[in-house]
Parts: C-alpha cells; structure tokens; sequence
C-alpha cells in the first residue's frame, strides 16, 4: 500500500518546495496582473507591478482579496482566463445572499483533484477501496473534489451526494464501503441510523473516513471513530481557492498537511494585516500559486488558526495547519452550510418582517439544530392559529431559498428577544466547537 | 351586529398569562367569555370583554393585540342545544375557525362564540333561524 500519491513533491525538503513556491508565485502573479484588471488595479494602487515579486518573501506586498472583493467583482471580475478556457463553475453562499462562484479550467481541475488524491492516500485509500461520497454533488465543493480525486485513486467510486440515509447504508453495506466522505455530522448521524439498525462497527467494512466542511471536535472524532469502527481524517478547503483538499489529515491525526506546492500559506492578524510567525494564533490566508482560472492572491478565508512546521512521522513536509478554531467574521457554519446572519436579517426584511431576530445554534444526536427567532409585529398578528403558523412556514421557505438550509423559525412576541446593552444578541451557539 | 373579540400574542411561558389577565383587570373591565390555544413557542389569548376600547388602548402598549369581529349565538344551557347552530352553518357552507362558550348571566342561557369568514351572513342565518346573537351594545350592559 503506498502512503503517497505523489512522494516527491509531498516528502521534498523545506528548500525544494520554497524553489517550486518561487518559481510559480512569479508566473501567477504576471498571469493575474495580465488577465485580472481587478487585481491589477490593486496591485496598482500599492504602487506595484509584477517586478515586485521575485519570489515568496515578496508575497506580504501583495493587497489582500476579501470576500467584499468576490461580492464586488461578481460573477466575472476576478476571472483569469477566457470563459472558452473554463470547464466548470462550483458556488458556495457569500455574504448578503451573493454567491461566490469560482471557476476552473481543466487544468485546475486537474490540480484540485491530485490534492483530494492525496488526501484520500493519506487516509490509507488504493485502488482496492470502495469509496462513498456521501457529500453533496452540485455547485457545493465537498461532492465534485472527493468525486475526482477517489478516481484519480482508482477507488470504486460511490456518487451517493448528501442524504437518503437509507440508501446510503444499503449500498454501504451491500457494497461493502471502506472509505465515507461526507460531513463529521452526518457520518455521525449515519453512525447512530447503523446502531439503530442493529449493526455493530465490526459488521460493515468501513476502515476510514475523509470528513470536513464543517467544524468538528476531538470528541467528536472519537465518537465517530468508535460508532463506525473507523478511522477519521479531517480534509480543509474553500471553493475560493478550489474546495476540499486545500489541506488534510495524515495517519498522524495531527493537524492537517497544506498542499505548499498549490498554495501558499500566511497567518495574519485579522486586526492590523501583519504576517504573523510560525505557531502563532491569526487568521489564514492563502496565495493561489498555479490556478488559471480562479487565481486568488492573498485570499483571507476569515479562519483562525496556528501553523506548524514541526517534522511529521508521516514523511510529509508540507506544513500543517490546525483544524479553524473560530472566524475572524460573523459567518456560521451549519450543517456544512455558510450562513451570514446579514443574510437572514435580508430574508426578513424582503418577507415584511422588522429585523429583530435571534439564531440558535445547538446540537442534538451530532447535528446542527437551526432555531431562528423573529420578532411579530403588529400588522402581521391575527387571532388565527392557522395564520400564524403558515407565515412560520412561508418564511422557513424563504430562509431555506436564500442559505440552502431549513432552520426551525420561530415568531415571538415583539421585544421578547434580549438584548444586552440595547444591541440585540444576534447569534446564541451552544455547539461546542472548538477543544 | 357581531360582537368584538381582543386577541393578545403571549408567549408559552410562565407569567405572561397572568401579566396578562392583570393587565385586562387594570382597564376596569369584565371577561366575559376567555379561550387560548397555545404552540410550544406561543399562545394566542382571545376574550370576550367589557370596555373593549379601554382594553385594546392600554394593551396595545405592551402587547400584540388585535380586535376581531366574532358572532355570540344564544342558545340554552341544556344537553342539545349547540346542534341546530352548528347544523345550520354547516348547511350554509360557513367555516367554523373555532369555537368557545360562556354561560350568560340570565338562567338556563349560555353562548357560543363563533370565529367565521364572514360575521354578517352567518348573523343573518341564525336570525332566520330564530336564534339571537349578541352585540357589542348588550355586552358592557
């Protein structure tokens, strides 16, 4: 069983991958200055040209990409090639409802799925294995990079996309699945669905799972590593800078392995924008090195977490970052989902509602609860049970159309919702995410 | 000819109703007939009572409230009494939303409170029926 998709580059010297980062952060960033007039005119501003960046220790000159940048330049400001060139787009949800849609070219799709094959090597995965990709398919990352790297593998490829429990155990168990992708509360929800089903661990043949996209514990993996009789690799990614497999786990269950030959990884601080030193505590940024398409510079991703260098038993170089220990915005993660609370608040003022409202953010059996709290006002109150309900439902639907996740919505009475200090707290989660 | 009906937004915890019910007692008025449904979250409280205006003004301040025009038929308090109303809206055609009874202050009389789409037909065939409905004037008597 080989422990590497690609030995070379993943296990190369600290020296090798600073040549390779050298080489291309200077072809990227001529690519972008020629072909992204948004950046370039960023990068004017600061008064630089491609000149400027002769390699790595160049890249903090660069102006950093935010996701107002995505909102700004939707949907074709930031393109690096001619549309004729891309061969797909993938989308997650941004902030005040606008979409983030990033694009590849067959070449990035090329690159994103030789990281996804690395990390499903990493999780122990050959060509002998039955992979489920129990991730959702469609404009959401987590299916369509597990997909092509469990090919690339030549693992049996299972396209299950995201729920229908049922079928998901049946073809797990029919078909003998080795390897589950999918999100760390689903495959622990799917632990529990075995349970009830009168399965123990040992009766399937299940030896590892890739789960990410949302944020999980320790605990948690220990949980779903005892209910499945697994193994349990955590995988990082955002579709700004391709989607999963931008980072993962190795057999060292230790933070997670950042592909430094794609991408090249900062720690700042979210406050002031200074590089911060190895094994600090700041936000993650990253510098797409070799994308066509979708060539993001500087990109903050708004996670918070710590770098390390430290040697790895694994053989792997590549430096590990932790798993995000918080945000550096108001951005929820729910069920896998992106949820910005601007969103919610935009729904209910569409919906005639006043923008006093609550999220309750909690967890039950390992999955999200979604609880949304909204203030009635007058106008909107009638003495009919009947009525009352089918407005809750109208605006779950709403809810449901804007984040592509249903929360429970509730109508309370007009300040019924607390408020400290006379600003309303917007978001109450009882989730314990972070050790 | 129908008569008034306050509703109030409480929410399903303890001490809304009786902040409530205290606050009705605070406008000097009477509850004449009381019914509440309720949801895990909320309840809706509708009442019969006396000084309406009074109630609706003072409540308004802290409360949902809204006014809904419901028809009270008359009918005597005895087993069997309720059928022919009910018997006769439904031969109608007209929707019962829901329903709610008070005893009145005469003897053997009650009242059942009627939540309909439409007040004034639904008048017009319990008269025809014979049967009486109360209106906003009778009930502060």
């Amino acid at each position: 069983m080989s422990r590497y998709y690609q030995q070379e580059i993943e296990t190369a010297s600290r020296e090798k991958i600073l040549e390779i980062q050298n080489e291309k952060i200077v072809r990227q960033v001529r690519h972008v200055w020629d072909n992204v007039p948004y950046y370039r005119h960023l990068m004017e501003e600061k008064g630089l040209t491609p000149a400027d960046i002769r390699g790595v220790e160049d890249i903090h000159k660069l102006p950093f990409l935010s996701k107002a940048d995505l909102r700004d330049a939707y949907p074709y400001g930031l393109l690096g090639t001619d549309l004729k060139n891309c061969v797909r787009i993938q989308s997650t949800s941004g902030t005040t409802g606008k979409r983030v849609v990033a694009f590849y070219t067959q070449h990035d799709v090329d690159l994103w799925e030789e990281c996804t094959a690395r990390a499903i090597v990493a999780a122990g995965g050959t060509e002998e294995d039955v992979l489920q990709v129990a991730y959702g398919y469609g404009l959401f990352t987590g299916g369509a990079g597990l997909h092509g790297g469990s090919h690339r593998v030549g693992c049996l490829t299972l396209p299950m996309s995201s729920g229908n429990t049922e079928r998901q155990i049946q073809f797990m168990m029919d078909l003998g699945t080795t390897i589950l992708c999918c999100t760390p509360s689903y495959a622990a929800y799917l632990g529990e669905s075995l349970a009830e089903r009168g399965y123990s661990p040992e009766d399937n043949r299940l030896r590892a799972g890739i789960f990410g996209a949302e944020p999980w514990t320790e605990e948690m993996r220990r949980d779903i590593e005892a209910k499945l009789g697994i193994k349990a690799y955590d995988i990082y990614g955002l579709t700004e800078i391709s989607g999963p497999g931008v980072a993962f786990e190795c057999e060292e269950q230790h933070g997670m392995h950042i592909n430094e030959d794609h991408f090249y990884v900062e720690i700042i601080n979210p406050e002031t924008g200074e590089v911060l030193p190895e094994g600090e505590k700041g936000e993650l940024v990253f510098t797409c090195l070799d994308k066509e398409a979708f060539p993001l510079l500087r990109y903050r991703t708004r996670d918070i977490c710590v770098l390390s260098r430290k040697k790895c038993s694994c053989g792997r170089t590549h430096v590990r970052m932790t798993k995000p220990m918080g945000r550096s915005d108001d951005m929820l993660i729910i069920r896998g989902v992106n949820v910005f609370p601007s969103q919610i608040e935009t729904v209910l003022l569409n919906e005639g509602y006043t923008p006093n409202y609550q999220i309750v953010l909690d967890r039950e059996r390992n999955t999200d609860t979604f609880d949304v709290y909204v203030e009635v006002s007058a106008n909107q109150f009638s003495d009919l049970m009947s009525q009352i309900q089918k407005m809750e439902k109208n605006l779950e639907g709403a809810l449901r159309t804007m984040l592509g996740i249903s929360p429970k919505v509730h109508l309370v009475a007009p300040k019924s919702i607390t408020r400290s200090e006379g600003k309303a707290v917007r978001v109450i989660d009882k989730r314990k995410l972070h050790d | 000819m129908a008569i008034t009906q306050v509703s109030l937004f409480l929410m399903n915890q303890p001490g809304q109703l009786v902040d409530a019910i205290g606050a009705i007692s605070y406008a000097g008025s009477n509850i004449r007939a009381l019914s509440i449904s309720e949801t895990n979250d909320f309840g809706i409280l509708r009442a019969i009572v006396t000084n309406t205006d009074r109630v609706c003004d003072q409540l308004k301040e802290k409360y949902l409230v809204t006014r809904t025009q419901v028809v009270a038929a008359k009918m005597d308090d005895k087993s069997g009494a309720l059928y022919p109303i009910l018997a006769a809206l439904n031969g109608a055609n007209i929707n019962i939303e829901y329903l709610y009874a008070f005893t009145g202050s005469g003897p053997d009389e009650a009242y059942v409170v009627l939540r309909v789409n439409d007040p004034e037909m639904t008048e017009q065939i319990l008269h025809a029926r014979g049967i009486d409905t109360l209106s906003d004037e009778n009930l502060n008597l």
